[in-house]
């Protein structure tokens, strides 16, 4: 039981993760119509910025600044100088130009960091573990993980649901022709969103250190279950995109904790473990491949 | 349409072959040998490159998923050959082989059978949700030839030595350049013919309006799904040759970033275009390369010519030698 508890506070922390990336994503999607690929490398970014300075200054504390800062200022300069000139573009065109954008992003990380991962220490304040149930302890960094996520899913909700900006967002991701016609500056509002994705992408790279390396071709293992996780929740929608992180989450970790050890009751050891790590990694492609077979537009978008 | 153009300039066509029948003859005087290899794992992707086209230029259909079809054609090739040099069956009665006129065809099969049940799903969506669906089912396959240690798993399946053509050296480099060279004209042959049948014309029509398709009577997805399945055939196709030329299959053959590449050679030659794609894994190869002599960081050039093409030739290559010319 304790253990299931624990691999389910694993599948919430890992969701609330793949949100803080599908937030950005979903929005971008939504809203201007188009996929970027280099979202993945925005997390790099952030993920490499917070982890150098966190090292160069001995505090892990101000690497969030500096994660925070390095992704935005990418995250802008990326829709000013590429993704601006997409808008309204195949969506061949988009995938290809954000195809290069990685092998420039990773090459160029390459040649500043090397090929070498980098590690963060965590600060002592998260290091450990508190129990929170009789037998269950959980690592503290873990719980910070989720209590921020969380706390930056509220946040959304918030800006989305009550502020104006928010309402352009609403209404951008509804109609964006109309939002253009009634006299929004639009392209403000673009990069404003792609600024904001791309800070919350950085976030989660940067948290992410501590409990995976900082290495090159980071970005694209997350940024391919973010598009899962986009596509699941139906495309613009941050609410659909909260609970397909979280769903997506469970069952991946779920998965990989348990399928190894129930076909371990009908197979040989490491052949059973192999098929184990196959057939859970697979697992989130066949919930997206039925998903969009039952509801071609996503869970949390009307078919129309 | 470009491509009927591409055979009204028979003369040109003539000259490019026979280019490539003298290519290995050219390779030996001038000491370059390494040219032949270059040379076929460029016939190689540009079928590939070419079957994607077809549902990705003519069809308008994005697949970020034509990896997975490749992938399947290189371990029937890997896999056959597996039973056949431990010679026990597959599943206890296919008996493996390594004889290139039965891998062929069946990995022409297999991976047709694939892109027949992909596609049959993949295809009642569309758009973005296209694009992601095609990129999760090459995924699954991805992960899962990942996990079958039987046939080498991570590390792929080698494959001794080359399948056997009946009367041929196949262990000769320069004959597997010419199998190579004999299979792409008759591969391009065939596209030709479909890319302007009617179907062909159905397929671009789609494209351009389904509606209109829909109104005079034509089922949109009967049709793109026939050009699914041929064109990830023509995939398994290039597949099970790179396996043969390589002597190796892997999970890397299906990995998305091989998608993606495949969508890059398709749009540097040109979209919608018959030899476009052939021109595009030229340029491809011959960039990857030469830019892998020169410098480490070949990727990072890579991705700025990439971005240019994309951002300013509009149409590839092809367009941009043309508008050059002059012409129009």
């Amino acid at each position: 039981m304790t253990l299931f508890l624990e691999q389910l506070l694993n599948g919430v922390q890992f969701g609330v993760m793949l949100f803080l990336m599908a937030a950005g994503l979903t929005l971008i999607f939504g809203i201007m119509g188009v996929i970027n690929l280099a979202h993945g490398s925005i997390y790099m970014i952030g993920a490499y910025a917070g982890t150098f300075v966190a090292t160069q200054t001995g505090s892990f504390w101000l690497g969030i600044p500096a994660a925070l800062a390095a992704a935005a200022l990418a995250g802008v300069a990326i829709e000013f100088l590429v993704v601006r000139r997409l808008y309204g573009r195949d969506h061949l065109d988009q995938v290809l130009a954000t195809f290069g954008l990685i092998l420039i992003f990773n090459q160029a990380v390459t040649m500043l960091f090397g090929r070498q991962p980098l590690f963060v220490q965590m600060p002592s304040v998260l290091d450990g573990s508190v129990e929170l149930l009789p037998g269950l302890s959980y690592p503290i960094y873990r719980l910070a993980i989720i209590v921020v996520g969380l706390l930056v899913a509220f946040g959304l909700y918030l800006l989305i649901n009550r502020t104006r900006i928010g309402m352009l967002v609403r209404a951008g991701s509804t109609n964006r022709e109309m939002v253009r016609a009634l006299g929004v500056d639009v392209r403000l509002l673009y990069t404003l969103v792609f600024g904001l994705g791309a800070l919350l992408a950085g976030l989660a790279g940067f948290m992410a250190g501590p409990i995976l390396a900082v290495q090159i071709g980071m970005g694209e293992q997350i940024l391919i279950t973010t598009f899962v996780v986009v596509v699941i929740g139906g495309v613009g929608s941050i609410r659909g995109a909260f609970f397909a992180s979280l769903i997506l989450g469970i069952v991946d970790t779920g998965l990989r904790a348990y399928l190894p050890g129930l076909l371990r009751q009908v197979m040989v050891g490491p052949e059973a473990d192999a098929l184990g790590a196959g057939i859970s990694s697979m697992g989130i492609y066949l919930l997206m491949a039925i998903v969009l077979l039952i509801r071609p537009k996503g869970l949390f978008i009307r078919n129309s | 349409m470009n491509s009927e153009n591409s055979f009204k300039r028979p003369a040109l066509l003539a000259a490019v072959l026979i280019v490539m029948i003298a290519l290995p003859l050219i390779a030996d005087a001038t000491g370059y040998s390494a040219l032949t290899s270059l040379a076929t794992r460029i016939l190689i992707y540009g079928i590939a490159a070419a079957s994607l086209n077809l549902v990705l230029g003519y069809g308008g259909l994005v697949s970020f998923g034509h990896a997975a079809f490749f992938g399947i054609g290189g371990y029937v090739v890997g896999i056959l050959y597996q039973h056949y040099s431990l010679e026990e069956p597959l599943f206890g009665f296919i008996p493996g082989t390594n004889q290139m006129l039965i891998t062929l065809p069946v990995a022409i099969l297999i991976s047709g059978l694939a892109a027949a049940a992909i596609g049959a799903l993949s295809l009642r969506t569309g758009g973005v949700q296209f694009i992601m669906i095609t990129l999760a089912f090459a995924q699954m396959l991805f992960f899962l030839f990942v996990s079958l240690k039987t046939y080498g798993g991570d590390d792929g399946l080698i494959i001794r030595r080359t399948n056997e053509l009946p009367g041929l050296n196949m262990r000769d480099k320069q004959t597997v350049y010419y199998v190579c060279l004999f299979i792409t004209a008759v591969f391009f042959a065939l596209l030709w013919r479909i890319v302007n049948s009617r179907f062909g014309n159905v397929l671009v029509g789609l494209r351009q309006s389904e509606k209109r398709m829909a109104a005079i009577g034509l089922p949109a997805y009967r049709y793109r799904l026939m050009a699914f399945i041929i064109s990830g055939m023509g995939c398994g196709l290039a597949g099970a040759l790179m396996a043969n030329f390589l002597r190796f299959a892997s999970p890397d053959m299906m990995h998305w970033t091989k998608s993606g590449e495949l969508m890059v050679m398709v749009i540097l030659g040109g979209v919608g275009t018959l030899f476009g794609p052939l021109i595009g894994a030229a340029v491809f190869i011959v960039l990857e390369t030469t830019l892998a002599a020169w410098t480490e960081n070949w990727q990072l050039a890579l991705g700025f010519i990439l971005l240019f093409v994309v951002l300013y030739t509009h149409g590839g290559v092809q367009a941009l030698v043309s508008r050059l010319m002059g012409k129009r």
